[in-house]
Order: structure tokens, then sequence, then C-alpha cells
């Protein structure tokens, strides 16, 4: 066990930091709705899972070649603001069909948690149902893709000394690095940002100050759309396959980066989805990886025994009880 | 709480957008003398007997299903589940995202205990009944002095580890699940308006309805017995303000363990039940979905209130059986069925008063959304959610 995890140490490093570097973008829209409306948006993982669709839509009409280079990173670019579009604008309709109504009418949070719920299920059987089968063409039942001889040269290897990394692991990681430090400027340097982040510490004050606050909700899903399409097209390059309930485990897994790195907290959903990605590749090695999630999931209990506020910590509001 | 925050701080409002109050039936029911709510109880219970005959059925379940199976591999099982659940969360507020897990520990100790050490099902019941509460200590003693959503993603990540690890154990058949699991044994043949009610097998699935029944009825009036002794007024202020509980006196740690203890060992019996009518179980019998379901027939029937949560449940089961002419589109337009019925009535089909006037002032005992302050098309709304953003 313990020779297979000194064995697997590169290559499972490499491999969680591009799985975690997804998680940490996913994790980043959870953190935000969390941090402003106090809500577990169930239906991030399927503003995903629309983006992994706008990707392949994208990919496909590119068509299959072996560019390399400028061009591969051109074509990289092309597919994240597609998708980035596609669920940037999904999200902000999602939250004024969703959860505005209820939040106008100071529902609880558990209703619009159960919102959340219906409206994750039924993005999910719209896709599932009618749109995988309309544009794409596929079966139903099928409603799993997989493009595969796409873009030859993700595949090939950079080679540093004892570490092999492909070259979509690379993409990866630099691609939500760069997003995450965007992320990080917007939110602490413009005056959107200040709104956002004042709305999360106390709406009620913010709104006193002339805080728009439907305006604050409605770019705070926007940003978190954004995010999710731009991990959906990442997540695209490196798994090359999607099915219409791809979100549901890695929404999981995000959210629960969330909570690991502190929820309401951008850095920290950094933080818990980078240590949850290591932590699981490095988990998978030593027990097998259909062990996968259940160490996942431990870790996450372990976790918050000790430090029941996360990594670092609740910061985008105050701690709430 | 503060019951007269709804008499005089909202009532205009709740009164006014509540077209279906249930206030003066509540009344006639609070002020009724003894006898004739036992007669109700008594109607009640005969209704649940006569649930499963033909002309109900041939409403409920025209398209040629079989209604008595709808409603003993359905909508019996969720309403026991919905019963359970409420406790955790309608009664001590606490937020619970894996219950599915503790039905799967019910329903896979009677397969492994009837499979492979032949113990009856009656033994296997207790067992499971005992092991569901256990692993509702297991899972609460570390982390239920997490609080809110913290609390919810662990219970969610909880029955996530349960439904792999049943996935991932040989010892369990992995994906295959257990086989051949027993019916009951049959008690007798007696036959009564062509029924055998005490009589388990393979073609009839009304005595396992009857089962069912017989376990909702004890489960009702085990919870309502709680709901009204110290344990409940402890949940209730739990839930209302844990701080403020535990500075008065209450162990809250304690009485959040029993919440748990109670909705899993009610959860594990409809397991135990699953198991031995479908004679076969696999971990996709316990998805993440039938937690979400739950809950969500809890929430929409007005979570707290017993009778409000069993008919939440009793709807979210029937309604894509019924419509399973959709075939397809029925998820879909569930989906949307669940957004638009908690857009148009928030606190539920049927909530209890009590959490009517919580919800009406923002926190519901949950808590309500950030973000959530007066706005102008609001009109009388402003200073009582006002007060509660601002603490």
């Amino acid at each position: 066990m313990l020779d297979d995890f000194i064995n697997q140490f590169w290559p499972s490093t490499v491999d969680g930091l591009a799985l975690g570097a997804i998680y940490a973008l996913l994790a980043l829209g959870y953190t935000m709705v969390y941090g402003v409306l106090r809500l577990i948006n169930f239906a991030h993982a399927d503003i995903f899972m629309v983006g992994t669709f706008a990707a392949l839509w994208t990919a496909r009409g590119i068509g299959a070649s072996d560019v390399g280079g400028i061009a591969l990173i051109g074509v990289v670019v092309l597919m994240a603001v597609v998708a980035g579009a596609v669920a940037g604008g999904g999200a902000m309709l999602l939250e004024v069909t969703a959860y505005r109504p209820l939040r106008k009418k100071g529902a609880s949070r558990l209703a619009a948690l159960i919102s959340a719920i219906g409206a994750s299920i039924f993005i999910q059987q719209l896709m599932g149902t009618v749109v995988i089968h309309r544009v794409f063409g596929t079966s139903k039942e099928g409603g799993k893709l997989d493009v595969n001889e796409h873009f030859k040269e993700l595949a090939t290897v950079v080679d540093a000394g004892p570490i092999l990394i492909r070259n979509d692991q690379l993409i990866v990681f630099v691609g939500a690095v760069a997003m995450m430090i965007a992320l990080d400027q917007f939110v602490n340097r413009t005056k959107l940002g200040r709104g956002i982040r004042s709305t999360a510490q106390d709406p009620e004050t913010a709104v006193l100050m002339g805080v728009n606050i439907d305006r604050v909700v409605s770019v705070t899903f926007l940003v978190g759309g954004i995010m999710a399409g731009v991990a959906a097209a990442l997540y695209f390059l490196r798994f090359e396959t999607t099915n219409y309930f791809v979100g549901f485990l890695l929404g999981i897994k995000a959210f629960t980066a969330a909570v690991l790195g502190g929820i309401g907290n951008i850095r920290g959903a950094l933080a818990g989805g980078f240590t949850l990605g290591l932590l699981e590749m490095y988990g998978s090695s030593i027990f097998g990886s259909e062990w996968r999630d259940v160490v996942a999931f431990t870790l996450l209990i372990l976790v918050l025994m000790f430090r029941p506020t996360g990594i670092l910590g609740e910061s985008l509001q105050q701690a709430r009880a | 709480m503060n019951l007269t925050k709804n008499g005089n701080g909202k009532g205009g409002l709740a009164g006014a957008r509540d077209t279906l109050s249930l206030d003066p039936l509540r009344n006639a029911w609070a002020g009724a003398p003894p006898v004739v709510r036992w007669i109700v109880y008594g109607l009640l219970i005969i209704g649940g007997v006569l649930l499963p005959s033909e002309s109900i059925g041939g409403f409920m379940a025209p398209s040629g299903s079989d209604w008595a199976s709808m409603l003993s591999t359905q909508i019996a099982i969720y309403v026991l589940l919905a019963i359970g659940l409420n406790v955790v969360v309608g009664m001590a507020g606490l937020l619970d995202l894996g219950y599915v897990a503790f039905y799967a520990v019910g329903a896979y100790t009677m397969a492994i205990f009837a499979t492979k050490y032949d113990w009856s099902f009656w033994e296997s019941l207790v067992l499971a009944i005992a092991f569901s509460a256990l692993a509702g200590v297991i899972l609460g003693a570390p982390t239920l002095r997490l609080r809110g959503d913290y609390l919810a993603i662990v219970t969610l990540g909880f029955g996530e580890i349960v439904k792999r690890t049943a996935n991932n154990s040989d010892y369990v058949n992995g994906p295959r699940g257990v086989q051949g699991i027993p019916h009951p044994p049959s008690l007798s043949e007696f036959e009564i308006m062509g029924v055998q009610p005490l009589k388990y097998g393979l073609l009839d699935s009304r005595p396992y309805y009857y089962l069912l029944l017989l376990f909702i009825i004890v489960a009702i009036i085990f919870v309502k017995r709680l709901e009204s002794s110290r344990v409940g007024r402890a949940w209730a202020s739990i839930r209302e303000d844990e701080d403020a509980a535990e500075l008065m006196g209450v162990p809250t740690f304690k009485f959040k363990l029993a919440a748990f203890a109670i909705g899993a060992a009610i959860g594990g019996s409809g397991g135990v039940v699953f198991a031995s009518q479908q004679t076969s179980i696999t971990p996709l019998n316990f998805e993440f979905l039938v937690s979400a379901l739950i809950l969500a027939g809890v929430v929409l029937g007005g979570s707290g209130n017993l009778p409000g949560v069993m008919l939440g449940a009793a709807v979210l089961a029937w309604l894509p059986e019924r419509f399973r002419f959709l075939s397809d589109y029925r998820m879909l337009i569930f989906g949307a069925a669940l957004v638009l019925m908690m857009i148009f009535r928030p606190e539920g089909l049927w909530p209890s008063r009590q959490r009517k006037a919580e919800l009406a002032e923002g926190t519901g005992g949950m808590g309500s959304m950030g973000a959530e302050v007066a706005v102008p098309d609001k009109p009388d709304a402003g200073p009582v959610e006002t007060l509660e953003e601002g603490k």
C-alpha cells in the first residue's frame, strides 16, 4: 500500500493538481453564492454540465485536428469562452427563475434548497431528454458522448525530471489559476466586487449604502457561472467525455472543497479544491481508485471535526451560526 | 417563539396571501372533545386500510399500473421515511441531506442477516433498527457540533460513503447487490374481502402495505408522544435558537443526537420492509436522489407538521408514478413542479401553526436566505425582517 503511494507520488500529484484546479473553479461558484445568499446552489453542478456540452459543441464545430502551439491555445480559449458564456447566462437565468421569487417572498432557506434541487433535476432532465438528443443526435439512453481523437497535441508529455506532465494537465492547471487570479482581483478591486463583499457581510447596511442587491446577486451568479463554464471546458479537455449527470458527483466534491476551505471564503475555495484533489489522488493510490470518493468524504468529516469552519475559515462574510 | 407575531405583525400580509388557510379547521380541531378526535383517528385508520381498494386505485393509478404495489413500494415507504426525517429536520431543525444512508443501513442489515445467518424477518427487523440508530449516533457524535450547512454537507458525504462502501464491498456483492432476501414469514392464512393481509408472498403487495401502515401508525404515535414531551420542547428550542437553548440548560448535544438516532431508526425500519419486499437490493436503490426527494416531501408538506409531511411525501412519491405516461418527461416536469411549488407556497402545503409563525419571522428555525432585505415592492414586510437581519 505504502509502496504504491511512493511509486505513484509524482503522477498522483500532477493528477491531483489538475483535478483540484477543476474542483476549485467549481467551488468558487458555490462559495460566492453561499456567501451572498447563504444558499447551497445545488443546480450549480448542472450549470457546469451544460458548460461541458457547450465545450463539446464548440469542439465538434472545429472538428478533429492536431493543432499545436498557439493555435491549440486559441482553441482552448474559444471553448472556454463559449462554455463560460453559456454557463454564465444559464446561471443568471437560474437565479431569476428559481431563487429570486423565493427571495422576494422571504422564504426559508430550506424552501430555497428544495427549489435548488428541483432546478437541478429540471436542468439535468432537460439536457438528458431534449437538448442532447436534438443537438447532438445521440440516443437518449446514451446521454454520454465520447470525443477522442480531438487535439492530439493534448496528450503530448512535458518532461520535467522525475515528473511527467501531459499538456492537457498543464492547460487545466494554468487556465484555472489564471481564472482564480482574475476573480480574486475582481472581487477585491472593482466596485461590483466591493458590492458583493458588502452584501455578503451585511445585506441590510449594503442596501442603505446604495448597493443594488438584485444586481449584486445577478453578478454573483454570472461570475460563478462563468467559472463553472471555464471549469467545464477544462474538464472536457482533460477527460474528453461528458454526460448529463456528469455534474452530480463533481458538484458534491466541489461543494465539499468549498466547505473544506471555509465556505464563503474565495481563497479558501482554492485551498480546499487543491487539498481535496491531491488527497483524493493520494488516497486512491493507497486504497485503490474505487475508494476515492469514500476517502474524499471521510476527509471532509475529519477536517470539520477539528476545524469546524474549514481550513482558512469563513471570511467573505462573518461567521454566522 | 413569538406566536403573536403572526397575529399583529405580518398577519395582514399572511392572511391576504394565504388563501388556503386551515385556521378555522385547526381551531375546531383544538376545541374538539377527545371522543371526536378518537373517531377521526379511527376513520383515518379505516381509510388507510381501505386505501389499496380497486375503486381508489382506479383514479390514483388508471394507466394499468398496480395501485397496491405503487402504494407499498413507493408511497408508504416514502411516508414512513418522511416521518423519520421530519424528526431530524422538522422538529430538531438539523438539515440532513444523507438520510438515505440510514434507509440503506436498515435494508443491508436485513439482507445480510437474513441471507447469511438465516435470521427471521422479525429478528432482523429489531437488529436493523438498532443498527440504523447506532449509525445515526456514529454519524452524529462527531458532526453534530457543526451548525447548519456544514452539517448538511457532512450528512450528504456520509450518505455517499455508505453507498460507495456497499458498492465496493465484496461481502455484499458490490454493485450486484444482495439477492434472495426472504419475504417475512406468513403469520396466518386468514382471508378477509379477498385479501390475505398476513400472508407475505410474491404476488400480492397489499400485505406489505398493511405492514408499512402498521409501522407508520406506530411511528406516528411514537413521534407525537415525543413531540409533546420534554424532548419535543427541547427540540423546538434547539431549532429556534440553539445558543439560547444551551444557556437555558437544555443539553443540546444530547437531544440532537437523540433526534438523529430516532430519525435513523425509523428510516432503518423502512429499509427492512423495502428489502424483504423487493427480495434484492443494490447500491443503486440508495442514491442521493432518494434523500433529496424525502427532504423535498418534508419541506413541501410543511416541515414540522406531521400530517403535512405525510401528505407531502405521499404526493411526491405518487406524482412521478401517476404520470408515468409522460415517460421521459416526467422527471423534467417533476423538477419544474418542485421549483414552482416552492415559489408559490414556500411554507409548504400544510405547515404547522408554530412553524408558520417562525417563518413569518423570517427564520423558520433554519434561518432565512441572505441578501433578503426589505425591497420596495414588498409592502408591509419591512420591519420584522429588518430586525432579524440585524443580528
